[in-house]
């Protein structure tokens, strides 16, 4: 097959690639440029596509002896990712840009563009098993991203590799350390890509600007405290609150409303939902039937919880968690999983959060 | 030039190289004479027998490059490539002029120029006080004689003025004694780059009347990394590197001797072989744009005519051929077209591999659109009618494929 291997300069890409190349691929390197003002060296483990992330993907690829290509995607980028992030902060939501970017460029924009120019495939670094046109959890519990992948559609799939699912993170290292990458002991990337100081909450103030109002507690009704935007919140945060409740336990936050600019809080006890609502879902096979029990997971690192999912009004799902949640976000995405400890837990697909959903039924904050 | 050798996406092994314009294949007997060369020992600043046999070798050399580009041995000054001499006659220039009056801190430059060129005036433009002057530039990105004099004035806050011989890009020859004239006229020093035009075009440095003038081996079959500037004797040209005070004080470094060697018997090759190897190669090129546009009849090209003539030579160097298809980006024509073994290039310099739309076209008023979606075919000494034969065959398909795919743009 002709593949296509997306190679960011980091360890996992360079070795599925290289595993592509292996099983007898032809296969073509490219490197995204997404930045709109790209750095040339990288500073530490934060950010990407820096100038010298792009050279550490050509040598390898020299390596390999496959071509290679930088492709220019940073308008693109800059659109679906980056400007939706803050939207969606500004509109009380928080997304998964590392989702989104899979959705919109990944597997959109250079999937289209691929085949388009006759590849057959896209090949990348991501950890996960592509089972046939199944998406299950990688091997590696701790470095699992199909949560991310969740989004994905089965025409997308079908044109996906992920070689990397079947391996553990340090055998990755291992293989790249055995054909002597030079990315071989190169730190993993952490954080948002687009937000290299790591500081979240700042990048969103220089877009957003100031934005003050009050910080309520849920129970009194009463201001706690102020906040300069409500973008600086997540549901189920606890720390960097700046509130004086008067007694000694802990507050979360519990809602964000934009409009007002109100951040409701609230004790441990509030904090826990039976319940979200979603927007229409995406599947990554054939549209389950309604209802059906199933593992959900609604952050990239969190636990999965059992849950039942039953269709809602206006095409979305109510997802019905078997024990209460704390931290679910609007904005966030609900991934589903079918348990399968021998060959992996199968994503069925996911659907982003719309509101949680009180204990007596009923829709708040 | 039909070579075998690894080609990733294709299942046949030849490769067409139609990419002169950014390298070209070192000819064989420069080779030959490297190797000797390299075998020897000796310093040519050394005074001891192997010192002079090295000097020997590289004074020889000097003659015989300055020879076959009309320039006195005195005039020729070897240097690290194209991009130093280019570096060099900016800054040197510029420096020395104002140094002897301090009015003269406007240096004439046309836009279309090599980012050695371009870069480093802007670097003197944002640190050192030049104020800068860009050039009107015909839609062919020729310069005209008349619009260099009404840049310059009367010259007199003027350090220097550049233009190159023939755009690297799009092919097209200025008249560069004409506008060398015209910089006399009005007592302004004229640096010419002419990394392209040596071997491609009648170059005589004497008579062209410029006052520095950029050469560089490896487009005409000679070593990488070695590199002459023809400067004037009369010309005050400040020093980049200080040192051992070689190439008359102006460029200092320990001569690379087997380099130096190599270069003097490309230029003397490529000069030689010259109006030949010109005829046979416009002939080709004239072939392929024809074959070009008959079966993509929307391509357009870019720069001069094909027939276009200036100062009694080809207006338009003879391996150039820069095309433009609407609709189909740049870097996926040249990814499909090297799956295929076909080498060419998008002609403009990138930034860390990304594509910009070239500065040469943006200049001469193309739309970026237009720059984003062009190719450069540059033939050269090692071209056959079989590396036209195999872009013929491919191009249409490629075209078609290159447009579907479109860039992640909507
Ligand atoms: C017109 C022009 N000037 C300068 C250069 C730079 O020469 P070099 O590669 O020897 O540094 C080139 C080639 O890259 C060129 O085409």
């Amino acid at each position: 097959m002709r593949v296509l291997a997306a190679m960011s300069g980091g360890v996992d890409s360079a070795v599925a690639a290289a595993l592509a190349v292996d099983a007898g691929h032809d296969v073509t390197g490219v490197h995204l440029a997404l930045s709109q003002n790209r750095q040339t060296l990288r500073s530490g483990s934060r950010g990407c596509c820096s100038v010298e992330d792009s050279h550490d993907a050509r040598r390898v690829a020299d390596e390999l002896g496959i071509p290679f290509y930088v492709w220019d995607l940073a308008d693109r980028f800059t659109e679906d990712v980056v400007d939706d992030f803050v939207a969606e902060y500004a509109a009380g939501r928080t997304p998964n840009p590392c989702l989104r970017c899979n959705e919109k460029i990944k597997f959109t924009a250079v999937l289209d563009r691929a085949l388009g120019l006759g590849f057959d495939a896209v090949v990348t670094g991501h950890h996960a098993r592509l089972d046939g046109t199944e998406l299950r959890r990688s091997v590696d519990a701790a470095k699992d991203q199909s949560y991310v992948l969740g989004v994905l559609t089965p025409e997308q799939l079908a044109a996906a590799m992920f070689p990397l699912g079947g391996m553990t993170k340090d055998r990755v290292r291992e293989i790249a350390a055995e054909r002597g990458f030079g990315v071989a002991a190169k730190p993993d990337s952490h954080d948002i890509c687009f937000i290299p100081d790591g500081d979240t909450r700042g990048f969103l103030s220089r877009r957003l600007g100031s934005q003050p109002g009050p910080v309520v507690d849920a129970a009194t009704g009463r201001q706690v405290g102020e906040h300069d935007g409500t973008y600086g919140f997540t549901v189920g945060q606890r720390r960097g609150l700046g509130i004086a409740a008067g007694d000694q336990r802990p507050r979360y936050v519990l809602g964000i409303e934009p409009v007002t600019r109100t951040v409701t809080v609230g004790t441990a006890d509030l904090a826990g939902v039976p319940a979200v609502r979603t927007g229409a879902p995406t599947w990554t096979g054939r549209a389950p039937q309604l209802p059906f029990a199933a593992q959900v997971q609604v952050r990239a690192h969190g636990a999965p919880v059992a849950c039942r999912v039953r269709p809602d009004d206006g095409g979305g799902l109510l997802v019905e968690f078997a024990d209460q949640q704390r931290g679910v976000a609007p904005g966030q995405s609900a991934v589903f999983y079918e348990p399968d400890p021998d060959r992996g837990d199968r994503v069925l697909g996911q659907a982003a959060v719309t509101a949680a959903v009180e204990r007596e039924a009923g829709v708040r904050r | 030039m039909t070579v075998t050798g690894p080609t990733s996406a294709s299942e046949e092994n030849r490769v067409s190289y139609l990419d002169h314009a950014a390298t070209t294949p070192v000819l064989p007997e420069v080779l030959a004479a490297m190797t000797e060369q390299l075998g020897r020992v000796g310093n040519a600043s050394s005074l001891h027998a192997s010192g002079r046999a090295a000097r020997r070798a590289a004074e020889q050399s000097r003659e015989r490059l300055a020879e076959a580009v009309g320039a006195r041995p005195s005039e020729v000054l070897f240097t690290g490539g194209g991009t130093e001499s280019d570096n060099l006659a900016v800054k040197g220039l510029f420096w020395a002029r104002r140094q002897a009056d301090s009015r003269r801190r406007r240096i004439v430059v046309s836009p279309a120029e090599h980012h050695a060129v371009l870069d480093s005036v802007e670097w003197l433009a944002k640190h050192d006080g030049a104020e800068i002057t860009w050039l009107p530039v015909e839609s062919t990105g020729r310069v005209l004689p008349h619009a260099l004099a009404e840049a310059l004035g009367d010259g007199e806050d003027v350090a220097l003025a550049s233009v190159m011989w023939a755009n690297n890009e799009i092919g097209t020859v200025s008249d560069i004694p004409a506008l060398a004239a015209v910089a006399r006229e009005v007592g302004v020093p004229l640096h010419t780059d002419a990394v392209q035009a040596v071997g491609q075009v009648p170059v005589d440095f004497e008579a062209s009347g410029v006052d520095a003038l950029t050469m560089t081996g490896h487009k005409l079959g000679g070593p990488m990394g070695a590199g002459v500037l023809l400067l004037r004797r009369d010309a005050e040209c400040t020093p980049l590197l200080h040192g051992g005070g070689q190439e008359r004080d102006v460029r200092s470094g320990t001569l690379d001797v087997a380099a130096i060697v190599g270069l003097a018997v490309a230029t003397v090759a490529a000069v030689g072989s010259r109006e030949e190897r010109a005829a046979r190669l416009a002939g080709l090129r004239d072939r392929l744009v024809e074959g070009v546009v008959e079966q993509v009849p929307d391509a357009q090209l870019n720069g001069a005519p094909l027939g276009d003539r200036v100062d009694g030579g080809p207006g338009r160097l003879p391996g150039n051929a820069h095309l433009s298809f609407p609709g189909a980006e740049g870097d996926a024509l040249l990814m499909l077209l090297d799956a295929r073994g076909i080498e060419c290039s998008t002609g403009s310099a990138c930034s860390a591999g990304v594509a910009r739309p070239s500065h040469v076209l943006l200049a001469t008023g193309a739309d970026a659109d237009r720059a984003r979606s062009s190719l450069r075919f540059s033939l050269g000494h090692t071209s056959t009618g079989a590396d036209v034969d195999a872009v013929l065959d491919v191009i249409a398909p490629v075209v078609e494929r290159a447009r579907r795919a479109g860039l992640g743009r909507r």
